[in-house]
């Protein structure tokens, strides 16, 4: 079936060309049947990747070690679940991947507006199919995952064992999902810049893409941070790594380009920098793609050096001249229409927070790529760190949750004296309230800027709440009906106002655990026989007893596992009986030595017991260097009588060796070294990332036709008999 | 499996000629007037929005988060923006009608 795949992906880069050239000489022309065959040849790339794509799985889920990628990214002791995702762990899958994806986003949104904004649809078409061109084309070029060998090896490397969690299964094509939905709004944002049409409409029918993008890009990133916190061991959520960085900034410029949207829908205005935003969005969302892809910064996530560092310079470069260009030529197009009638006004805020967003993107843009920066000016590369980020981050971000409180009570337009009084009076009044119990109640203040992000996060969360009192109460004015009812009712018809509102408490909630977590966390590296015990925070944690097991799956070995039994007390009350383990992937190959049962990857299960308050975070390194000299004993015996015995047997003496191996360290534990964490509010952190996303559901459901039409056709009546009267 | 690939290769190549080609095989025409359209449409978009404008102005009244005298002005403003956008919905659509006659 390799062949098919190779086939479906050269068909796609040929007919992805072939539509760019149909869709431009269609708009130049003006010959819609040229148009309409560049948006098919569209739907045709959906079904030739759709087809590759399926290909490829299938391949996977049969461990069809033919196919160069399945042996370097699989085995058969790789668990199914973890089969089907293993297609996206390899370089070339997590390009066809981009280019699937890109490709029905692409069909959908086309699919979508055929019959609207004809003149700037086919250079969005060219543009999408552009992306389409270079993915395909790297995919035939550089990196087939259609490469197959003659004589298929019996066993596959395997998955790496990092990637075998739940959040890894899904974290890469929501991230993909977010890079891919971002080039659909930047196609057309580059579509209404050549026919300098750039009124809202472009904006209005690609705003849900955005929306999508964003939603995804989010879920992708809070699941790799849950992965880094569970399975990397190390204790944290957020390393300032230069892949989480990578999809940290579309995430940033986009929901920037969310925001000000909104104000060249209403008042027409921010052209150029909607126009600027989104174009650099689009680019950011090709620039993650190409920091994972190339190897170029050092990453704990990146895939390594790759040949496809060249091609994706050249594109980026291209983007990012050719939307400077387009800007730039166009900038009489982009004129306002309107001014900012005041600074006090819900427009001046969201400008803030755009300011503060793009900002926040600077510094994460200008961090990351700090090693590149200074090899290219000093020669050396040298790079940041967290406490660099962190210095510029914090009062960013600080600045950013206050403005999401103000945002939603602030008057458009002209906020005056009295309406002010009247939103912000209460919630003010109950965030500096909080602010005083916490710096006296407990020993927030010891921390000024975790104290302030408390109370602004109080303060969203205040006018949140007083928004929606205020709604029901509305509603339930002039529809009557239960509390629960009015409230139903009233965010069903007002889902992007509601639905950002909960988005807004959620990102609330998400920085208390962060600001909490970051500041009060207790942290502790010890070393512990069994039997001795560490205090954290006033947390005693005793070492019980090692465990230590062997894993096979489908008769082969697939890890040898250490771990420690502990037990957590407080004032001599226990709390909890935690259980992290480290476990040793060996390498799978006939005739191996014992010592290399430990040369393989490894991976940290961390032994955890989270709550809402806080989280008891535990993860061990087994001291393995007391068994070296048992395993070197072993080595000799193998060398010396190994070559006796059928590639079987020895298989099956080598595992009873390892047995015996890890019933010795059962038996004669070394001291093993603990990471122990005390860090509170972290579930804040997943339970306010689950709201945020919420949030971006209400926001994105269609509102049903019905209600939306009965709602215009009720406006336009009134707007008619003003028409009538005029 | 040696017979079934090409095979399966030809068809989708079919399958994507004839996708693509479908438009090519009708009656050759040159679109007239994109740009009259693009503007009714971007006017359709701006009254949509203004009309949304004007319901959300309307439920910060009701939520008490304006004063009657800040809503009259505002509402006032906007719905001279929304009479001023339909008047030239209506001129676009008569100049398009126009066009089409000739």
């Amino acid at each position: 079936m390799a062949t098919v795949g190779r086939a479906c992906l050269i068909l796609a880069l040929a007919v992805a060309v072939y539509g760019v050239g149909a869709s431009l000489y269609g708009a130049r022309m003006r010959r819609r049947e040229w148009v309409d065959s560049g948006r098919r040849a569209v739907y045709a790339l959906a079904a030739l990747t759709t087809l590759a794509f399926v290909v490829l799985e299938v391949a996977f889920l049969r461990s069809d070690f033919s196919f160069v990628t399945v042996t370097e990214h699989s085995s058969t002791t790789t668990p199914t679940f973890y089969r089907a995702a293993a297609a996206w762990s390899s370089q070339e899958g997590s390009l066809l991947l981009w280019v699937w994806l890109l490709s029905l986003w692409s069909s959908l949104v086309l699919f979508l507006t055929r019959r609207k904004m004809r003149d700037l649809a086919p250079y969005a078409t060219a543009v999408l199919l552009v992306f389409g061109a270079f993915f395909s084309g790297l995919l035939v070029f550089l990196a087939s995952p259609f490469s197959t060998v003659a004589l298929a090896p019996a066993e596959g490397v395997g998955l790496s064992p990092l990637l075998r969690h739940p959040s890894m299964m899904i974290h890469p094509p929501m991230l993909y999902s977010g890079y891919t939905l971002f080039t659909v709004p930047f196609a057309f944002a580059i579509g209404a810049l050549v026919v300098r049409r750039v009124d809202a409409e472009w904006i209005t029918a690609t705003r849900r893409f955005a929306l999508a993008a964003w939603f995804f890009l989010g879920v992708g990133i809070v699941l790799g941070a849950r992965w880094s916190y569970s399975e990397l061991g190390w204790g944290g959520y957020w390393a300032w790594d230069p892949v989480e960085n990578a999809s940290l900034l579309p995430w940033l410029t986009g929901t920037a380009f969310l925001h000000s949207l909104m104000i060249q829908e209403r008042r027409g205005m921010l052209k150029v920098w909607n126009a600027s935003l989104i174009l650099a969005t689009g680019t950011l969302a090709v620039l993650g793609t190409f920091l994972v892809r190339s190897g170029i910064l050092d990453s704990i996530h990146a895939f390594g050096a790759s040949t496809l560092g060249t091609p994706f310079v050249v594109l980026i470069a291209i983007l990012v001249v050719g939307s400077v260009a387009l800007v730039v030529s166009r900038r009489d197009a982009l004129r306002s229409e309107h001014h900012l009638d005041s600074l006090l006004s819900r427009e001046a805020v969201f400008l803030g927070n755009n300011l503060v967003l793009v900002g926040l993107a600077f510094v994460v843009f200008w961090g990351t790529f700090f090693p590149l920066i200074s090899e290219a000016v000093t020669g050396t590369k040298s790079a940041v760190g967290p406490p660099w980020f962190d210095r510029y981050t914090v009062p960013l971000s600080l600045v950013l949750v206050l403005l999401s409180g103000v945002g939603p009570i602030i008057a458009w337009r002209r906020a005056t004296a009295s309406n002010a009084r009247r939103n912000f009076a209460a919630p003010v009044g109950i965030a500096l309230a909080i602010g005083v119990l916490l710096a006296v109640a407990t020993d927030a203040a010891s921390r000024p800027l975790a104290l302030g992000m408390f109370v602004a996060a109080a303060f969203v969360i205040a006018t949140v709440g007083q928004e929606l009192v205020r709604g029901v109460r509305a509603r339930r004015a002039m529809a009557g009906g239960s509390i629960p009812v009015a409230l139903v009712a009233l965010v069903r018809r007002n889902r992007r106002r509601y639905g950002g509102y909960t988005v807004h408490v959620g990102m609330a909630l998400l920085f208390i655990g962060v600001a909490a977590s970051s500041a009060f966390q207790h942290a502790r590296d010890v070393r512990l026989s069994p039997g001795q015990t560490a205090t954290v925070n006033g947390y005693q944690v005793r070492y019980d007893k090692p465990t230590g097991r062997i894993v096979s799956r489908a008769g082969r070995l697939e890890r040898i596992e250490f771990g420690a039994q502990l037990t957590v007390t407080k004032g001599g009350k226990r709390v909890a009986d935690l259980h992290p383990t480290r476990g040793y992937y060996p390498v799978n190959a006939p005739f191996v030595p014992i010592s290399s049962a430990f040369d393989g990857e490894s991976t940290s299960e961390v032994g955890m017991q989270a709550g809402l308050t806080k989280d008891l975070w535990t993860a061990v390194s087994p001291d393995i260097s007391r068994l070296e000299p048992i395993m070197k004993r072993g080595d000799q015996v193998f060398r010396d009588e190994g070559a006796k015995l059928s590639a079987q047997d020895y298989v099956a003496a080598r595992s009873a060796a390892l047995g015996g191996l890890v019933r010795n360290y059962v038996a004669n534990p070394p001291p093993a070294t603990f990471r122990i964490i005390v860090s509170p509010l972290v579930a804040w952190i997943w339970i306010g990332g689950l709201i945020v996303f919420t949030g971006g559901l209400i926001a994105l459901w269609p509102a049903p036709d019905g209600a939306r039409r009965r709602a215009t056709a009720g406006y336009a009546s009134r707007v008619a008999r003003e028409l009538g009267r005029a | 499996m040696d017979v079934i690939a090409p095979l399966l290769v030809i068809l989708v190549l079919a399958g994507v000629v004839w996708l693509v080609a479908t438009p090519l095989r009708g009656e050759w025409t040159v679109a007239r007037s994109e740009r009259e359209g693009a503007e009714i449409e971007g006017l359709q978009a701006a009254k949509e929005a203004k009309y949304r404008e004007i319901r959300d102005l309307e439920l910060d009244f009701r939520m008490g988060k304006l004063s009657e005298a800040d809503f009259r002005g505002l509402d006032r403003q906007l719905r001279a923006e929304a009479v001023d956008i339909l008047r030239r919905l209506d001129a676009a659509g008569a100049e398009e009608q126009a066009a089409h006659r000739s």
